[in-house]
């Protein structure tokens, strides 16, 4: 008897009227986990019942506390008919399975019905007393942390990175059952929701056994999805990085590592090393690199090996088993290899070197090779025995050597920033991954061969070292044009890099960054079963090329060399594919600056023509100069010593990056014929063109005092203030029928351009401020319907302070800012920005002067702290406001919890909780993490206008999802949900009928954060808070 | 081609002070752009019509939704749908519960009821406010009255307590409730003039002073009736006028206090019997509830007029009532003392505030 799970329900509140008659309801609960169900009484003629029942206890294998719910259900006793339900509430136990996460559920949850929504709250206790197993066979898995944040947790250290974990499970949908021709729709969505929490309790724990088994205590970067495959089943799958993590002694540890809460603070450590530039991490000739992007398509179920070409075997030195012992940092070139070789060896070892990862731990990242991705098309048959989901998982698996041997192509022998998704419509389905291929630095890989304390003092390396190609000059699988680093001056990089990463929090960044965006359209002839999937993938590579040179051409527009959070989507309806590649273009220092963009006509004779021409040529040429001034790009003028001849030719013509999509051995040779060149030509011969330079120009530039990035942060920005504000917004679009493909486009792509002008527009009062992990998914629902959701986070930050380098007399200044009248203090502001401004943070050289003196800077932050407070009372009294509000919400645990009890039984206001898709919250340090938030819920109505149309509907149907993830960790002591995401929404309506079905699938990493400015003062109370109630949890 | 979905959701809801304000007056959301373009919205943002057209409706739709909630204020505090920091909770029930004086003055005194309902479009369009506006104001006066009715102690803290308004409109909803609890006439030609700040300021008179709660601090007590035995006590004033004696040595004391002191000394002394006559009177009729309704057209009648036609100043009104009041403590035969006082303070201060063009 592994384990004991016990309940109480103590009261409820806001209840609907069940009695006409007396406008009352005469509610009780019923309790039930597995196969076992408890009551509580009736509290008769009441709509805030207290029943205050006592402990219902469950006495269960800890297999079924992974896999099953625990589930409340509110009814309304009915002494002469049948009882009618209110709603349920399901929660999930497993944070109270790990010591280190949540020790007890207490709190308002709201009760939900699949077809009225909320309806009223309940007040429960849950607690698990579990006890110790040994049983080496055993079926689960507690205490193996999940976190869906897609890097090292803030308060944990990474021991060891094990790598990847994956696992799919499948059962019958309970909508396509023959059930459900007879059963209310209630009850059918009771059914799925039930199914798809057993089966993600399910996969969680069988993930979880193979971390166990990998010897690991976590899995980071968990990305679970669902396959709502139809007819054929629901597949629900999971992958992520399995690994040993190790708890940061909470408080003595903070001193050291100053602030963990903004990661581009950490940007200055690199800088500080004194071997800054060119420590040589890799062995071997150094090598080309370039943004590379494989695609290959199984035309439907048949798997074609036209991969395996590149899959030849790397050779494997012998895994030397003692390690490099001592100190790692200080070693020579061939003891690096040596260890180089390990890492490698310790790779191969493993059936794929993927990482979730997309941030990493100092060091661990070394070189970065490009994109690599791809794709299969296949038909979907029903799933006969769902013990054995073999079709499923040998599909995955397909894809998974395919991106092997890509990478391996690219020189590198991992694989990070990975993420597979699926499209499905009817009974095609298109399975995707992609990643980014990479060296990684063994220190994280190894079994016990480094001490603890080496592995930290290793030299990071500098803010170039990921950019320097990790292929062989001599052996390009692609068009590259290579020059040397432009920071260190030693080693080759490409001209321009692409990745699924976040940006390396060491890189060398000039200017800001900003979002781009690739969209595309593609109509297709409706068809049937194989003739369908193998239209498709004809389609796609033409899709994914032309996604592919939309980006370049916008990178280029901007000035940036780089992309990072690269992510397409490929969506498939019955008479069109959709593509979304959304990505953060940055200009990485290290590379060198991108060429213009050069139009060429195909008749130079026709003089309007030509006119024309350079009409063009030089909006174009003024939207470049126009978008570095905005993005404050002006990188430091060097002595061109590029390989080859730099000298852009203006009647060169080149069509260099329309071959970037192709597969590799096509490439090589379209290289030869174009030779080096800066700047990318446009032939504006054919419309294909003319429309892809309008589709250039339509992008609008990002309102005054808007930044955006689909990445974790924004470079160049780091003091942000603790405003954030999350959001999701969902767009339907209706087309006509008989559209062109260019018409198409256009519709798309003003979509996604009004979204964005409308996402500005709201969030207006919070400028200056950056909107990151700006999340695009794109969907058919269904033909003609153009579906798109967005999630992201809106910050908000000081713009006086961004300007690091006027501070040798800025310290100065803004003391006396301080004390001066507020009018003075603006003129100091202004001031201050008018000295910095002309060198922003350009050069590494200054990045470690920044860095050499930390305690003069946090004593200057801590004025700026206090200057902030002030601008602010200057400019806007509304933020002044808020940010008094956020020092107003109870922090430290210990003082929460109590509050927070005190609360649920007075019933005055609710805790705040936030949320974001970031791994952290700024201003503030996450001090526990409480376990994994993974909920799905379906909401259905059959009286659609009375709801407001599908927009009230699905406005108040995401506002309650978000309420449900607050109540939920609030219950679990939290006060923030990081790297949230909203993993599905399914929207299906039928307004004929008055009717729509919604479900929304969303995950997060629930937390307990402080705020930083109340660190110093509550850390002792915090720490004795702590380990009170980790006292009481073992205690209970 | 269109739109069919359009939807933004903020953990922290998000709302624009501005549009709750076009949205409480009730206007449309294509009258709502309108107004937001000419004030001048286009400049922010870089936006276009089709933005605002986006936002003015995603507002509207929240603020619905919000709705449900404002009508039972308390439960704005601990509702778990809408994430909303106190200042900005307290701010969307403040301005729900606002409403326009010119509103107000029209439904004062009427019972709040379903006929009244009836008449909102006239008064919309006599007032120029939209009826959707006229509609919430009345819902809410009448949500208002029903749950404060019955409730015992002091009406503008019940006000305050379940609705969490602010002091100054509880106060003024106390007036309405009060109001509309006695029905006191206020929709006569004559009283017109009056505006509903004029009619507040008496209700928190008689509210203070008149009602059970008034003198008896006693939880129990209810503010929303008048004291009966006071009423009914205030038939014993009406040997001020009676007793002939009585009358004239009143009036040579105020007399006596304002000669010289006021403007009108010749025609006070005139209509000095008048005024008195028509001051107790309207005392002690009070106890049928036909006169209590008609307190105000008696003031205005009987005595407000009358001092009007003679061009009293407010001054001079002022130190009239002052020492018409006062003397009467030097009556040696009156031994109602107390009664006046509580009588003559009300209505005194209720004049001084009626008495204007």
């Amino acid at each position: 008897m592994p384990g004991k799970l016990k309940a109480k329900i103590v009261a409820g509140r806001h209840l609907p009227v069940m009695d006409r008659a007396s406008d009352l309801t005469d509610a009780f609960v019923e309790v039930k986990f597995g196969n076992t169900t408890f009551k509580t009484d009736v509290y008769p003629k009441s709509l805030n019942p207290q029943w205050n029942s006592e402990w219902f206890k469950f006495e269960v294998d800890d297999e079924d506390l992974q896999d099953e719910p625990l589930q409340i259900t509110v009814l309304d006793h009915d002494t002469y008919s049948a009882n009618d339900a209110i709603g349920k509430v399901y929660i999930d136990i497993d944070p109270l399975l790990c010591s280190e996460a949540a020790t007890v559920i207490s709190g308002w949850l709201p009760i939900y019905d699949t077809i009225h929504g909320i309806r009223g709250e309940i007040n429960v206790l849950v607690k698990v007393d579990l006890f110790n197993d040994l049983n080496r066979f055993r079926q689960s898995s507690c205490g193996v942390k999940f976190f869906c944040t897609t890097s090292i947790p803030r308060c944990y250290r990474a021991v060891m990175v094990h790598g990847f974990v994956e696992e799919l499970v499948v059962n019958e949908d309970p909508e396509y059952q023959w059930i459900d021709r007879i059963r209310t729709p209630r009850a059918s969505n009771e059914a799925r929701q039930r199914l798809i929490f057993l089966m993600s309790g399910e996969l969680q724990r069988k993930i979880g056994l193979k971390v166990l088994e990998m010897g690991g205590n976590a899995v980071v970067g968990y990305l679970q999805c669902f396959d709502l495959e139809g007819e054929t089943g629901l597949v629900v799958r999971a992958i992520g990085t399995a690994c040993t993590l190790e708890k940061i002694s909470t408080l003595p540890a903070t001193a050291t590592h100053p602030s963990n809460s903004s990661p581009s603070k950490d940007m200055k450590e690199p800088g500080f090393g004194e071997e800054a530039p060119g420590v040589p991490l890799s062995s071997g000739p150094p090598t080309p690199l370039r943004a590379q992007t494989f695609s290959s398509f199984s035309p439907s179920k048949s798997y074609s090996r036209q991969s395996s070409s590149s899959d030849t075997e790397l050779s494997l030195t012998p895994k030397t088993g003692m390690g490099s012992g001592g100190s790692a940092g200080k070693e020579a070139g061939p003891l690096k290899a040596l260890l180089r070789q390990q890492t490698q060896s310790a790779l191969e070892q493993r059936e794929y070197p993927f990482f979730t990862l997309t941030a990493f731990p100092p060091g661990f990242l070394l070189h970065v090779g490009g994109v690599v991705s791809a794709r299969s098309v296949k038909l979907l048959d029903r799933i006969h025995n769902p013990d054995e989901p073999e079709t499923r998982d040998a599909w995955w698996e397909e894809i998974r050597q395919e991106i092997k041997s890509h990478a391996k192509a690219l020189g590198c022998h991992a694989v990070v920033g990975y993420s597979e998704s699926t499209s499905i419509c009817e009974e095609v389905c298109i399975l995707s991954a992609s990643g980014t291929a990479a060296i990684l630095s063994s220190r994280f890989m190894q079994d016990g061969s480094l001490d603890t304390e080496h592995r930290f003092e290793e030299v990071v390396p500098p803010g170039c070292g990921f950019c320097h190609i990790p292929y062989d000059e001599l052996n390009i699988p692609f068009p590259a044009q290579l020059t040397y680093c432009y920071c260190c001056r030693r080693y080759k990089v490409p001209d321009v890099l692409f990745t699924t990463i976040d940006l390396p929090t060491e890189a060398n960044v000039t200017g800001k960054g900003c979002l781009i965006q690739a969209r595309l359209c593609r109509t297709k002839k409706k068809a049937q079963g194989e003739g369908n999937a193998t239209a498709i993938s004809n389609l796609l590579p033409f899709l994914e090329y032309e996604l592919h040179t939309q980006l370049m051409n916008k990178l280029k527009l901007r000035g940036m060399n780089a992309l990072f959070g690269l992510r397409i989507q490929i969506s498939v309806g019955e008479t069109m594919l959709l593509g979304l590649a959304s990505a953060t273009g940055v200009y990485l220092t290290a590379l060198p600056s991108p060429g213009g963009i050069q139009v060429a006509g195909k008749t130079p004779s026709d003089i309007t023509y030509e006119q024309h021409i350079s009409n063009m040529q030089k909006k174009i040429n003024d939207t470049i100069s126009k978008n570095k001034e905005l993005h404050e790009i002006n990188p430091p003028e060097v002595v061109e010593e590029i390989i080859g001849s730099p000298i852009p030719e203006p009647r060169q013509r080149s069509r260099l990056f329309r071959s970037h999509s192709e597969s590799s051995d096509e490439v090589s040779e379209l290289d030869l014929s174009h030779g080096k060149k800066d700047a990318f030509v446009l032939e504006i011969d054919d419309t294909d063109a003319v429309e892809d330079i309008h589709a250039l120009l339509t992008d609008s530039p990002t309102p005054a005092g808007f930044y955006s990035c689909n990445t974790e942060i924004m470079p160049g920005i780091q003091n942000w203030t603790s405003a954030i504000q999350m959001f999701t917004s969902v767009r339907v679009f209706r087309l006509n029928a008989n559209l062109t493909n260019q018409g198409l486009n256009k519709i798309f792509s003003d979509l996604c351009e009004n979204l964005l002008k409308s996402l500005y527009f709201k969030l207006r009062s919070m400028v200056p401020c950056c909107l990151c992990h700006l999340n695009f998914t794109v969907a058919i629902p269904e033909d003609e319907l153009i579906q798109v959701a967005v999630t992201a986070v809106a910050m908000s930050f000081d713009k006086e302070q961004s300007l690091e380098n006027g501070k040798q007399s800025g310290e100065k200044t803004l003391i006396k800012a301080i004390t001066e009248n507020d009018e003075q203090l603006q003129f100091n502001l202004e001031l201050n920005a008018e000295t910095s401004s002309p060198n922003p943070l350009s050069s590494p050289k200054g990045l470690s002067e920044v860095g050499s003196h930390p305690s003069a800077r946090d004593r200057c932050s801590s004025w700026i702290e206090q200057l902030k407070l002030k601008a602010h009372t200057i400019r806007r009294g509304s933020v002044k406001t808020t940010s008094s509000l956020e020092k107003a919400s109870p922090l430290p645990e210990g003082r929460s919890r109590s509050l927070r009890s005190n609360r649920s039984y007075s019933g005055s206001s609710v805790a705040v909780v936030k949320m974001t898709p970031l791994s952290f919250i700024p201003g503030a340090k996450i001090i526990k993490y409480l376990g994994i938030i993974n909920m799905f819920f379906i909401r259905e109505t059959t009286s659609l206008r009375e709801e407001g149309g599908v927009s009230g509907f699905l406005h108040t149907f995401i506002a309650e999802v978000f309420a449900m993830v607050r109540a939920h960790v609030a219950a679990l002591g939290g006060n923030a949900v990081v790297s949230y995401s909203m993993k599905e929404c399914v929207f299906m309506e039928n307004p004929n009928k008055n009717q729509a079905q919604c479900l929304i699938n969303v995950s997060g990493d629930a937390v307990i954060f402080i705020q930083e400015s109340e660190l110093e003062s509550t850390s002792v109370q915090t720490q004795s808070a702590t380990t009170h109630t980790s006292n009481g949890g073992e205690g209970t | 081609m269109s739109m069919e979905l359009d939807v933004f959701v903020g953990n922290t809801t998000v709302l624009d002070e501005d549009v709750y304000q076009l949205w409480l007056d009730g206007q449309t959301v294509t009258d709502a752009v309108r107004i937001r373009i000419e004030a001048g919205a286009l400049q922010e943002c870089e936006a276009n019509a089709e933005v605002l057209l986006s936002d003015t409706m995603d507002q509207f739709r929240t603020f619905q939704m919000c709705e449900r909630l404002l009508q039972s204020p308390s439960k704005v505090a601990n509702q778990l749908l809408f994430q909303i920091p106190p200042h900005r909770q307290t701010m969307l029930i403040e301005r729900y519960y606002e409403f326009d004086s010119m509103f107000a003055r029209e439904v004062l005194g009427k019972k709040l009821s379903k006929g009244t309902k009836k008449d909102l479009d006239d008064i919309g369009s006599k007032t120029g406010i939209v009826l959707k506006s006229c509609r919430r104001q009345f819902d809410n006066f009448k949500r208002v009255f029903k749950v404060v009715e019955e409730l015992k102690g002091p009406l503008v803290e019940n006000i305050q307590r379940h609705f969490l308004l602010s002091d100054v409109l509880a106060r003024d909803y106390a007036a309405i409730v009060f109001f509309a609890n006695s029905r006191f006439e206020t929709g006569k030609r004559k009283l017109q003039y009056l505006s509903f700040q004029d009619f507040a300021f008496c209700a928190g008179q008689l509210i203070s002073y008149w009602t059970v709660g008034a003198v008896d601090n006693v939880v129990e007590n209810m503010d929303v009736d008048l004291e009966k035995e006071f009423l009914h006590d205030l038939k014993d004033l009406k040997v001020l006028v009676n007793d002939k004696d009585m009358l004239d040595q009143h009036k040579s004391l105020v007399c006596a206090q304002l000669r010289g002191k006021i403007k009108v000394f010749s025609e006070m002394e005139a209509s000095f019997k008048n005024l008195s006559r028509a001051l107790v009177n309207i005392a002690s009729k009070l106890t049928h509830t036909k006169d209590v309704r008609d307190l105000f057209i008696d003031l205005v009648e009987k005595f407000i007029e009358p001092c009007r036609s003679d061009k009293w100043t407010i001054g001079d009104l002022r130190l009239f009532l002052t020492h018409y009041s006062s003397s009467v403590h030097t009556l040696e035969a009156f031994r109602r003392q107390v009664i006046w006082d509580r009588y003559m303070g009300v209505i005194k201060s209720c004049i001084l505030k009626m008495y204007h063009d």
